[in-house]
């Protein structure tokens, strides 16, 4: 007899929803505090662009949800939100955070996502996947040659992955059992 | 009991079918900026959408912050000062981009380039903005601010600050402005050294520095030379501060790798200035204007009605009348002479500039590298 391994407890793997102000409003928060962060801080306006608020909610929502379908819809329509602020073509980040929310989905019905050591590592290893779709979208479709500066890139995953660990702490307060 | 999901399964879906279509079919679709303004443009409706909601929370985080900070301040400032400082500010900004274009035209007159005698009198009108959003990625060095198409804000005006030069207004909407900032990899400037008068671009890198970009190797360019715009490329006034050289290397190629340190601090921008009005030289030479055209022209008109007491442009100190002077040169010139090989708009030998050798020798003009269109793009596509 074989089961199939599933490293999380049955409370672990317990499906979260949100209300519909929660839903538009967090991804909303994060857009404007990703735009205007940077500006609040005169000196620093390039710093803020090392964290990546709207990847970190699509991570939650999509670790949260563990809906694969949710978890895709909502990295696109939050990628794309992030796509219009920039002078970028739209898709870039919509089609990286689509990846990212479908993984993070997928990801949340195999193993423990709740503790911190596990937020950590999920949003490192994300925020890293992230930064490949993004690169190879903007090399393979729009021809951007923009070179990988990879040391860079882990050291804002490591970053973003600290923020995670605040930043899910908040966004678990909006949390309801499905 | 039915969920909700299950219950009203089939209107969801067909709403979220909709909806695909409606965000697919915006992605696509532009809009007019500003309906009532039609000339200003237009924009995907995307970006319309997501400014209209983002940019007016954004306009109320900074009106309440400032409302508090100024309060506060004119609480402690009775008098008013800070009120007056400001407005000395903006004064003193205006003055200083004046100076720094007076002295740039007054090198100018010291050369020969007032033997060509284009129009070099820069008349700018700006329009003072605030700085309330950027792009908030490292991919995209773009700012928002606070002034639109209301304020006749239009794509591709300079942006600049008393220090140096910031970028162009890239998209414009009614009641404000996406700024396409200087060290952005699409960004591109026609540059000039101050010193050496050579031309070259400066462009923006992925990793946000600036680079000058085609000088040749055998060019002599040293760490603190000042680079300033050329005004070839239309968009950015002639003699504006960019940057000083940060560091020369031979590059790969035949071009010099020229590093940059930006004149204005571009990771502390609070206000800025959108100039509305470009320059008279600018504006008056739609049409390519050779310089052995003008020279052409000049030759024969060099005997009749030349003063005396005048010191002739060859004289090296080139007098405030001579500068001041009305542009005695129409701006098509009709001249019969042997047909010329066409230059490309944007040619050295087409636009007017300072270190533009023509104005001597027109048959040997040192070649200088084309300048930029107002958006260069090194990559193949850029979006709309």
């Amino acid at each position: 007899m074989s089961a199939g391994v599933i490293y999380t407890s049955r409370e672990e793997i317990e499906v979260y929803r949100f209300n519909y102000a929660a839903t538009f409003f967090i991804p909303l928060a994060a857009l404007l505090l990703q735009s205007y962060l940077p500006v609040a801080f005169h000196g620093r306006l390039y710093f803020f662009d090392v964290f990546d608020l709207p990847l970190l909610v699509t991570i939650f929502f999509g670790v949260a949800r563990r809906n694969p379908v949710a978890g895709s819809i909502t990295g696109a329509v939050i990628g794309l939100a992030q796509d219009a602020m920039t002078h970028n073509y739209l898709g870039l980040f919509g089609i990286a955070k689509t990846f990212v929310g479908y993984g993070a989905s997928s990801l949340a019905t195999k193993i423990d996502v709740e503790n911190l050591g596990s937020r950590f590592l999920i949003t490192v290893g994300f925020y890293l996947l992230h930064r490949i779709a993004y690169l190879l979208v903007q090399h393979g479709m729009v021809q951007q040659n923009a070179p990988a500066n990879w040391l860079h890139s882990l050291g804002a995953a490591l970053a973003n992955g600290l923020l995670a660990i605040v930043v899910f702490a908040i966004l678990d307060k909006f949390k309801q059992r499905g | 009991m039915e969920s909700f999901f299950s219950r009203y399964r089939n209107p969801m879906i067909l709403g979220i079918v909709l909806l695909l279509q409606v965000f697919g079919l915006a992605v696509q679709v532009k809009r007019p900026i500003d309906p009532k303004h039609p000339e200003a443009g237009s924009v995907r409706m995307i970006r319309l959408w997501v400014s209209t909601v983002i940019t007016p929370l954004e306009r109320i985080f900074v009106g309440t912050g400032n409302f508090f900070s100024e309060n506060w301040h004119d609480y402690v400032n009775i008098g008013g000062l800070r009120r007056e400082n400001r407005e000395l500010r903006q004064q003193n900004e205006q003055l200083r981009i004046g100076q720094a274009q007076l002295g740039e035209e007054a090198a100018q007159g010291r050369r020969l380039q007032a033997l060509l005698d284009f129009k070099q009198h820069l008349v700018i009108q700006t329009v003072a903005a605030q700085v309330i959003g950027s792009s908030g990625t490292e991919q995209s060095r773009v700012l928002y601010i606070d002034r639109g198409a209301r304020a006749g804000l239009k794509p591709d005006m300079a942006v600049i600050t008393p220090d140096g030069v910031v970028g162009k207004v890239r998209d414009v909407f009614p009641f404000m402005a996406q700024v396409l900032v200087l060290n952005d990899s699409s960004s591109g400037v026609g540059a000039l050294l101050e010193k050496s008068r050579l031309h070259g671009v400066v462009k923006g890198t992925s990793t946000g520095d600036l680079i000058l970009d085609h000088v040749m190797v055998d060019e002599k360019v040293e760490p603190g030379d000042r680079i300033i715009t050329s005004g070839g490329d239309r968009v950015y006034p002639k003699g504006l501060p960019i940057g000083t050289v940060a560091q020369v290397s031979p590059g790969s190629d035949l071009f010099l790798n020229i590093r940059l340190k930006p004149a204005a601090d571009l990771n502390r921008l609070e206000e800025v200035l959108v100039v509305t009005q470009p320059p008279l030289s600018q504006a008056d030479s739609e049409t390519p204007v050779r310089a052995a055209d003008i020279l052409a022209q000049r030759l024969p008109g060099v005997t009749p009605k030349q003063p005396e007491s005048a010191p002739g442009p060859a004289g090296g100190q080139g007098s405030a009348a001579t500068i001041a002077a009305p542009n005695p040169i129409p701006p098509k010139p009709k001249v019969v002479r042997p047909p010329l090989k066409k230059t490309a708009p944007g040619n050295a030998a087409a636009v007017p500039s300072a270190g533009a050798t023509p104005a001597v020798t027109p048959a040997s003009a040192t070649p200088s590298p084309a300048v930029p269109s107002p958006t260069p793009t090194p990559e193949a596509a850029k979006p709309q």
